[in-house]
């Protein structure tokens, strides 16, 4: 019962948040110079100001700002984003279109941040002092400091040019025309590694410290204590009853850092020519494609909501103690 | 003469300060009162790591300051045969770019855009940061609770999506970078002042001052605030990284002032050609990994140092 209480509280909560994404969004854009009516006259090379009048009237610009807020909020909330003028498409099957290659990317490079943290955290937490572990903290200081784009980069000299080993660029060989699943995913996997791994790069070094030094916490409390007494094995110590507690704060950060990936895509994206929502931002910013922009913030902080609450289920499921105290 | 012993025990036993300044200084001469600041530049100098960084720092710093007047050269001047590397003919140590502008220049001169928008978003960031945790975790209540919910908007929100939107929206100048780099980065400072607030609040020496009258913003900024600095100046040091870094994401994206040269510009202009030039793009890079490097090093440094659960008393 607890928990489906505490799941409504969070749902409504994350609405809550969606709507204020929307309000701010809407706020920015009515805030910036140019209105939809200017853009409109601008791709039409110039129009007199009776007609420019007549499409403020159209599209409700001459409305108060709080009906115009009003009318979009209830648009949004029906995923209608608008048109976009340069694209010529809905703002909506423009992103959608995008919107799965960003997932695939943000997801994998994600998943394999943690893992690779945690496996780091775990094993130089069993030796603090060990040569292992002076590698990890090594490691994670360089993955911070060097700029996101910049590791794309060289991974691309490295793993591309040098080493031909990868593509450079894109999600899919253009080349392979009717090729089977088997085929098809194995071309986006190629294309996947390097963006994946230059994404992850950054949080692994997140990852590995939090996890090693909340193991190292748990590893010197009493309940791990008591597992070794009894005679259990260290593996078996370390594996099934340490890790599973030292983790809920490794979680937590994950949840904390899901903009921070989505943030790092766009970048990654621009680099490898991934055909995401990134890229995307990347190029309607370019052309000023205020509703297509504005679209990709909404879509985005959805993907990051969507994430943070089930990061929170995991986090439930893995610490007990998680949503009882509230 | 006889009674002299005896008066000594007997001043031993009652412990006066009048019993003269000589037994003071064999008794406990070993702590001086030392300025907290020099106390933490002992425990940051033992990191030698911390300090070779912030010499690093200190050179990266002047080198921005005086580098252009001592090198002399206009980065935007097209100087030589576009993509010569480093080192080849023209004398260009690191060659230049793909308009044939001396990199070197061009790096030289980066470095002060990087690092003057890095030390004004990261000041941002903490000002809104430190007044928002400040007032929150004072105030609680209902204050409290708005203010922390605006904060976990501000997570939510893809933090360089949002600035691209802005300044895509208001404009490519360098004030308005760097209020769209901090408006995005300052929740960390938030919930780190939040909780040493909650903290220290309730310790007894402000409940002391609030005895003898103090009021609230005299016991937020000079009884508390104060306490609540260590973790905050930590974080503000690493702020700085990361507002290099996100500079360098945007302008390497192209939102950038175009009548400035920045590290992340440098290698945002010259990306469609790394792969025939590839030196154009790694060398800035370095430049933006060595000072984000040491800044975090140095970032380490400050946290030993301030950080009093990990001093020996």
């Amino acid at each position: 019962m607890n928990f489906l209480r505490v799941t409504i509280t969070r749902l409504a909560y994350a609405a809550l948040l969606l709507v204020a994404v929307l309000v701010l969004n809407f706020t920015l854009m009515h805030m910036a110079p140019g209105d939809v009516a200017d853009t409109i006259a601008q791709s039409a090379g110039g129009i007199d100001p009776e007609a420019l009048e007549q499409i403020r009237r159209e599209y409700g610009l001459d409305q108060p700002f709080i009906v115009q807020l009003g009318s979009y909020v209830g648009r949004m909330l029906q995923f209608d984003l608008g048109y976009s003028f340069f694209y010529s498409q809905p703002v909506t099957d423009l992103i959608l279109d995008r919107l799965p290659a960003t997932l695939l990317l943000v997801i994998s490079a994600q998943l394999l941040a943690l893992t690779v943290g945690v496996v780091f955290g775990v094993i130089s937490a069993r030796k603090p002092n060990g040569i292992f572990s002076h590698f990890v903290t090594l490691a994670s200081l360089i993955g911070y400091s060097a700029p996101v784009f910049w590791t794309g980069l060289l991974m691309l000299v490295i793993f591309s040019l040098i080493l031909p080993w990868f593509p450079v660029a894109g999600m899919r060989d253009v080349t392979i025309e009717n090729g089977n699943f088997f085929i098809h995913t194995v071309d986006i996997a190629r294309h996947l590694v390097l963006p994946m791994v230059t994404l992850a790069s950054i949080f692994v070094a997140l990852y590995s410290r939090l996890s090693r030094a909340s193991m190292i916490e748990v590893l010197g409390s009493d309940y791990v204590r008591t597992a070794k007494a009894k005679g259990l094995q260290t593996n078996q110590v370390v594996y099934k009853h340490a890790l599973k507690n030292a983790m809920s704060p490794v979680i937590t950060l994950a949840g904390l850092q899901l903009s921070a990936v989505v943030s790092g895509a766009v970048l990654v994206e621009a680099v490898f020519s991934w055909p995401g929502l990134g890229s995307l931002a990347f190029q309607s910013i370019i052309a000023r494609d205020t509703p297509t922009i504005l679209g990709i913030l909404f879509f985005s902080s959805l993907v990051v909501i969507v994430g943070n609450q089930l990061t929170d289920l995991a986090l439930r499921l893995v610490d007990p103690r998680v949503g009882r105290t509230k | 003469m006889t009674d002299q012993p005896s008066s000594n025990a007997k001043d031993d036993l009652t412990s006066k300060p009048s019993s003269g300044p000589v037994g003071l200084l064999i008794e406990e001469p070993i702590e001086k009162a030392r300025h907290p600041f020099m106390e933490a530049w002992d425990m940051f100098r033992r990191n030698h790591a911390a300090l070779v960084a912030l010499l690093v720092l200190v050179v990266i710093i002047a080198g921005a300051i005086f580098g252009p007047a001592l090198y002399g050269r206009d980065p935007f001047d097209m100087v030589w045969a576009p993509f010569t590397p480093p080192l080849q003919n023209g004398g260009f140590i690191l060659g230049t770019d793909y308009l044939g502008r001396d990199l070197l220049a061009m790096i030289i001169s980066g470095a002060r855009v990087s690092i003057i928008i890095g030390l004004a978003a990261a000041f941002v960031s903490v000002f809104i940061g430190v007044s928002i945790g400040a007032v929150a975790g004072y105030y609680r209540g209902w204050v409290e609770e708005v203010l922390m919910r605006i904060t976990e908007f501000f997570q939510v929100l893809p933090t360089l999506l949002f600035s691209m939107v802005i300044v895509a929206l208001f404009g490519a100048s360098l004030p308005m970078i760097t209020f769209a780099i901090g408006i995005v980065s300052w929740t960390a400072v938030a919930r780190i002042t939040r909780a040493e607030f909650l903290r220290i609040r309730e310790l007894e020496y402000v409940t002391a001052s609030r005895a003898s009258g103090a009021r609230d913003l005299k016991l937020i900024f000079s009884v508390i605030l104060p306490n609540a600095l260590p973790p905050i100046i930590v974080q503000s040091a690493l702020m700085v990284g990361s507002a290099i870094l996100f500079e360098a994401g945007l302008s390497f994206l192209g939102l950038t002032d175009p009548n400035v040269v920045s590290w992340g510009q440098i290698i945002g202009s010259n990306r469609p050609y790394f792969l025939d030039a590839s030196f154009t793009v790694t060398l800035p890079g370095i430049a933006i990994f060595v000072t984000i490097l040491c800044i975090s090093l140095v970032g380490d440094g400050l946290n030993d140092a301030l950080n009093p659960k990990l001093r020996s008393r």
